[in-house]
């Protein structure tokens, strides 16, 4: 079995996966139950100046499904937390204290002034909390308060107020990044510049959910009127899995540890944040939707994955799908693939053909000697991989590599060498 | 107590709400969740091979579609642009052996996308809650007479509305439907749906009925031919085979056609004559509904009787099933030698054992047995009874009995059209018949407007 235990900045967990801050780590009750259920660490729901703030009394989640009814996005309008300072603070060190050996992780949110940072700071480190992690994500309510993300998008706030924080704090600071940003590289660039031991991404969205077709209103309102709230759950992975992957694969980032966050529903979406960069991963929608029992199937999902691989720890699969990430000006343009369906376990719905009859190129035929058969004419097929997209049958339809003679599509000879668009003839900037 | 010399025939086996039960919907309307879920199974096939399984050609990858996205108004249209009677058929339909059997699916896991429930979800409020979505079409000053009140007629009679001309319904029934009214099983359409499917059809207007009105009684086709400017036939068939046995006319000895239209009339099934051992000579359709539904009626011991095997049944190997899950036994190669009597009352069957030799011609097998019975249905096929139809069978071209119609459902007559069970080559099936009266009404109109 592949030891699962693991270090983020010094801190260890039996396991890489933490609750993300939200809900599930609201109050000690939730976090008790989630060490209990067997997480690894847990951030705290995000702590502010008191008097706390309110929230509103009427709707603040709202779900996105697929026909069964399965939550595949997520979104709010909650703030941080909304109990005192000093409530969360006795919760969180009677939590350090009875489950020493899981990662206990503060989650803050101040105002960008130096007296707020040098009064909180040891308050919170007194709690016995293994880190910080600053909230500069939260995209609705507070941002209009000038915190969260409104810090997170200008990068020279996110640097002033990580390093108000490092002056203060002992124990590592994690910058929470926010995903309502064009480029993830400056701000990720502005944590590190202050001081910041780790970034952790992503925080919520910007996103409506949609209208209530009754009253054509936004959805979901209150008193009739909404606002926009933040997006996440398995519909933000692949932003995620990109954003992870720019901060770890640019030279003057790749240094900089990174905690996963966002849309783990399964331990196959933690291999993918983990292979693309992450160091440890944390949750938050779907132990809102499953409960926190889904720990069960990630950990040994993951443990079991780790093996199959031959990989004794989480640290050897870190970050081992980076180096095959680049720009799409170095992909090798002499590469060939070709569709091949496999006839074999062809049910023949035909919807191959119909999408790369409508969409792609014609290189699928729906009737062979007046036999319904769905073959691909290599002569049309240009490997988009549509294909192989919508078949519902997995492994059915595969894409094969041309590795000799000639392309029947272009007539030209196959060969090995590469050759990418920056040599390519119809590129006018092309290096000569 | 001692056997009783008399046939055991008798009312009130089961009480009221033993009835009620066993009459029950056969295949309840999916609730909203269910629908949804099943939906998504779909895999919206290129060229579906369901909708060429469907001999009414339904969009069905585009319904279900529809349905998934919850646009049922849109969902119905698609389904009953192309069969009027979407409705019935999503409930009597064999769809193991129609759409469902085609689908995909079958390939992957032995179960197809449940396509007849989707469609009956589909179309349920639209028909039940008289949600009208066809339009009368501009009045092209042509009259048609329709003669028949069942699924072959009331197509036609609603595709011709849509086309724009003026339709008289002639019909022998009291009711219309033809036997969706009268004959298929009740616990396949259950509250009433019949009736409420055809003022659904006739709710789009241009269509004047009249009930209790007979060809051959009332009028003959030849006044048709003076009276209308085209004319559809669809009077089905009237009349069940004979067993060609001595003394078929023996009480106890029961047309299946006959006994199902009384059960379907019935205020109180609980008061229908049932017998305590009955016997079905038959191997369709029509057999298995009246052993399924004797059964469910409380006789004891109901034995379907088929003279060849289980694969050359009409009835599908799901409708066998369905029987025997229901308490029905089938016996295989017997077929009826003598009818039985003792003190002048039925008192069972000789068979004679049957096979079939290598060139397919099927023969006494030599060893005989006898079958007791209290009842017995004839459920050998039916005919169409021409003696009452009559001069229509000398003017008319026919085929092994029935109405000889081209592929647009025309018959020999240059302003006649013919669909439905009283035609040649068929499927006697509900779902054929509202095919045929589609592709006649198109074919009518073509030539109306020529
Ligand atoms: C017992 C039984 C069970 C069946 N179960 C199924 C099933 O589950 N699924 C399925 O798909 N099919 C089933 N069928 C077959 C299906 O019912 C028929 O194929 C279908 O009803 C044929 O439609 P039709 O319009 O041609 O004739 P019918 O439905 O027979 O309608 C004929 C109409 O013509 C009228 N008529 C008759 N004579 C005259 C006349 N002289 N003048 C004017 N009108 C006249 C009648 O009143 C009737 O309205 C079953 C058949 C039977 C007998
Ligand atoms: C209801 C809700 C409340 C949240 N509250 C906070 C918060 O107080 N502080 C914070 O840093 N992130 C908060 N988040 C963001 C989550 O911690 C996490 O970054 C995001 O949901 C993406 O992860 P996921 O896809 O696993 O949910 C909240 C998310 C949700 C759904
Ligand atoms: S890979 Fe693209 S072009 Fe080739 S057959 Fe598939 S869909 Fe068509």
């Amino acid at each position: 079995m592949a030891n699962l235990s693991s270090e983020f900045l010094g801190i260890k967990s039996p396991n890489p996966f933490w609750l993300a801050s939200a809900p599930p780590t609201d109050k000690a009750y939730n976090v008790n139950r989630a060490f209990e259920a067997g997480w690894g660490g847990a951030v705290w729901k995000t702590l502010g100046e008191d008097p706390p703030i309110v929230n509103v009394n009427g709707p603040r989640y709202a779900a996105s499904y697929s026909n069964d009814r399965r939550v595949i996005g997520f979104n709010n309008i909650e703030l941080i937390t909304d109990r005192p300072l000093d409530v969360n603070l006795k919760e969180m060190r009677f939590i350090k204290r009875d489950w020493p050996d899981r990662a206990l992780v503060a989650s803050v949110m101040f105002p960008m002034q130096e007296e707020a940072w040098a009064k909180y700071v040891p308050m919170v480190e007194d709690t016995g909390a293994d880190a910080f992690e600053l909230n500069f994500g939260c995209p609705h309510g507070m941002s209009e308060r000038g915190m969260g993300a409104a810090v997170g998008q200008v990068p020279e706030y996110i640097q002033a107020t990580t390093e108000l924080c490092k002056k203060y704090a002992r124990i590592p600071v994690i910058v929470k990044l926010t995903p309502n940003v064009t480029n993830i590289l400056p701000p990720a660039r502005a944590a590190k510049a202050g001081g910041a031991d780790a970034v952790s991404l992503i925080n919520t969205v910007n996103s409506i959910m949609r209208v209530d077709y009754e009253t054509l209103s936004m959805y979901p309102t209150t008193d009739g009127m909404g606002s926009h709230g933040g997006y996440c759950g398995q519909g933000v992975k692949p932003i995620v899995l990109h954003m992870i992957a720019e901060i770890a694969r640019t030279q003057d980032t790749a240094d900089i540890p990174i905690s996963g966050i966002g849309g783990i529903t399964d331990w196959r979406d933690a291999v993918d944040h983990l292979a693309l960069g992450a160091q440890n991963v944390q949750v938050c929608t779907a132990v809102m939707v499953y409960g926190f029992k889904i720990i069960d199937d990630l950990t040994t999902g993951l443990s079991n994955f780790l093996d199959e691989k031959a990989m004794t720890s989480v640290r050897e699969l870190v970050g081992r799908a980076v180096p095959s990430v680049t720009d799409w000006q170095y992909l090798n343009l002499n590469y060939i693939e070709k569709a091949h369906i496999d006839q074999d376990t062809c049910i023949s719905c035909g919807r191959c053909h119909i999408v790369c009859e409508d969409v792609s190129h014609q290189a699928i035929t729906s009737t062979v000697d007046g036999e319904r058969r769905f073959e691909v004419i290599e002569e049309e097929c240009v490997g988009c991989n549509l294909c192989v997209s919508v078949c519902p049958i997995e492994g059915c339809i595969s894409m094969q590599q041309l590795t000799s003679g000639v392309d029947p599509r272009t007539g030209r000879p196959v060969t090995s060498e590469k050759a990418d668009w920056t040599t390519h003839a119809n590129n006018p900037m092309r290096s000569k | 107590m001692t056997e009783t010399m008399q046939a055991d025939i008798r009312s009130g086996r089961l009480s009221e709400a033993e009835i009620e039960v066993n009459f029950g919907d056969m295949h309840p309307l999916f609730r909203r969740a269910e629908a949804l879920v099943e939906a998504d199974r779909c895999f919206f096939c290129y060229d579906a091979p369901c909708t060429n399984a469907c001999p009414t050609g339904i969009d069905i990858p585009g319904f279900i579609q529809q349905l998934r996205s919850q646009n049922i108004k849109g969902s119905a249209h698609t389904i009953l642009s192309e069969n009027i009677m979407g409705g019935m058929c999503a409930r009597v339909c064999p769809t193991e052996v129609l759409c469902e059997q085609d689908c995909v699916r079958n390939t992957l896991e032995d179960q197809p996308v449940r396509i007849g429930r989707l469609q009956r979800y589909a179309t349920e409020a639209v028909v039940e809650g008289s949600l009208q979505l066809f339009q009368r079409g501009e009045d092209s000053g042509k009259h048609v007479a329709v003669v028949g009140g069942g699924p072959a007629a009331l197509s036609c009679a609603h595709r011709l509305a849509t086309l724009g001309h003026r339709v008289r319904v002639l019909n022998a029934a009291e009711k219309l439907g033809g036997l969706n009214e009268y004959g298929i099983a009740a616990y396949k359409t259950v509250n009433d749906f019949a009736q409420k499917e055809a003022d659904y059809i006739l709710g789009i207007g241009g269509i004047e009925v009249r009930n209790s009105t007979a060809m051959g009684t009332d009028f003959s086709l030849a006044d048709l031919r003076n009276d209308y400017d085209a004319v559809f036939l669809g009077f089905g068939m009237g009349g069940v085979n004979e067993l060609g046995l001595d003394n078929d006319q023996l009480d106890g000895v029961v047309d299946a056609v006959d006994y199902i239209a009384s059960l379907r009339q019935a205020e109180n099934k609980s008061e229908l004559p049932v017998g305590r051992k009955v016997l079905v000579i038959g191997g369709g359709m029509t057999a298995i509904d009246i052993a399924v539904q004797s059964k469910r009626l409380g006789a004891e011991e109901v034995t379907v009787v088929y003279r060849r095997g289980q694969q050359q049944m009409g009835a599908s190997n799901l409708e066998q099933e369905y029987a025997q899950t229901s308490g029905v036994g089938i016996r295989y190669w017997l077929a009826p030698r003598e009818l039985l009597q003792s003190d002048g009352c039925l008192s069972g069957i000789e068979f004679e054992y049957t096979q079939l030799e290598d060139n397919g011609k099927l023969v006494p097998g030599g060893k005989s047995c006898v079958l007791e019975a209290d009842v017995v249905f004839k459920a050998i096929g039916q005919k169409v009874l021409w003696d009452s139809l009559g001069d229509t069978a000398e003017i008319l071209e026919l085929d092994h009995g029935r109405v000889s119609v081209n592929e647009c459902r025309k018959t020999s007559l240059p302003d006649v059209w013919a669909g439905g069970d009283c035609v040649y080559g068929g499927e006697d099936l509900t779902v054929s018949a509202v095919q045929d009266g589609k592709l006649a009404a198109m074919d009518i109109d073509r030539c109306l407007r020529q």
